[in-house]
């Protein structure tokens, strides 16, 4: 389906997330972080953006490869994305849910 | 305000000490902060084994009197059945990015999972604060734990 976010109309899936990468841009980030109740600091787009690589390396993503990842500690990721941090910080950064109970 | 029956609040008691019961507990701690719902455990009885420094690096799953096993009663009783049932276990276990009881327990506490002793249970096996695991954060009795999950949206687990 179609929403439209920051004026823009994006293909999104049944619980938001975008469904095609190329239309994420920055400006879709910050209403979706908007949403979501965060607004971003320079450290959540470098989290983001470390989010982006990870998925476009094909990195299954959970809060255990959070905590080994080096970048960012379960407690930090935790702070910066209060509620649900993966399911959120993923949606906002524009890739898909992560599927791992772990 | 309508909040639709969401759960807010997840109060896990885990009272036994083998790997699958620790486990249960852990998964349903962990996958609840995941979602957004806050979480505490309380551990009593055999529950403590998961977080008795000595004791967590070596929880077994329980090889006798538990059918899903499909193994002989008799055969599970054998010495170190349970050692071997256990490792093969673990090795699953690590295959699909399942963490160790210890790392379970850095995971869940860095998630903001609040975890308690039961002073009851502390007292009974003569364990002592500085026994436990770090994480733990205070020896508690049965009336505080409900005091502590007072509030709506709270659900309480026995495992």
């Amino acid at each position: 389906m179609e929403k439209l976010i920051a004026g823009k109309s994006v293909a999104v899936n049944e619980e938001g997330y975008l469904t095609d990468f190329s239309q994420w841009d920055k400006s879709i980030a910050e209403e979706l972080a908007h949403e979501a109740g965060i607004s971003l600091s320079p450290r959540h787009w470098e989290v983001l953006t470390y989010l982006q690589n990870e998925h476009q390396n094909q990195v299954a993503l959970s809060i255990r490869r959070i905590g080994k990842s080096n970048f960012v500690d379960i407690k930090e990721f935790y702070q910066l994305f209060p509620t649900a941090p993966l399911k959120t910080a993923t949606k906002i950064a524009g890739i898909p849910k992560p599927v791992s109970c772990i | 305000m309508n909040t639709n029956g969401a759960i807010k609040k997840m109060m896990i008691i885990l009272s036994k000490g083998t790997l699958e019961n620790v486990y249960a507990a852990f998964v349903l701690a962990n996958g609840a902060r995941a979602e957004g719902i806050e979480a505490e455990i309380f551990f009593t009885f055999f529950g403590l084994e998961a977080i008795h420094k000595q004791k967590l690096e070596h929880l077994h799953v329980a090889t006798v009197g538990n059918p899903a096993m499909h193994m002989p009663t008799m055969l599970g009783g054998l010495p170190g059945m349970e050692a071997l049932a256990s490792s093969m276990m673990k090795k699953e276990m690590e295959a699909i990015d399942m963490p160790d009881v210890h790392e379970f327990l850095d995971i869940l506490t860095a998630s903001g999972v609040r975890l308690w002793a039961c002073k009851l249970a502390m007292d009974m096996f003569h364990y002592k604060k500085e026994d436990m695991y770090d994480g733990i954060e205070a020896v508690i009795t049965v009336g505080d734990f409900y005091k502590q999950s007072a509030g709506e949206g709270v659900h309480m687990l026995f495992v």
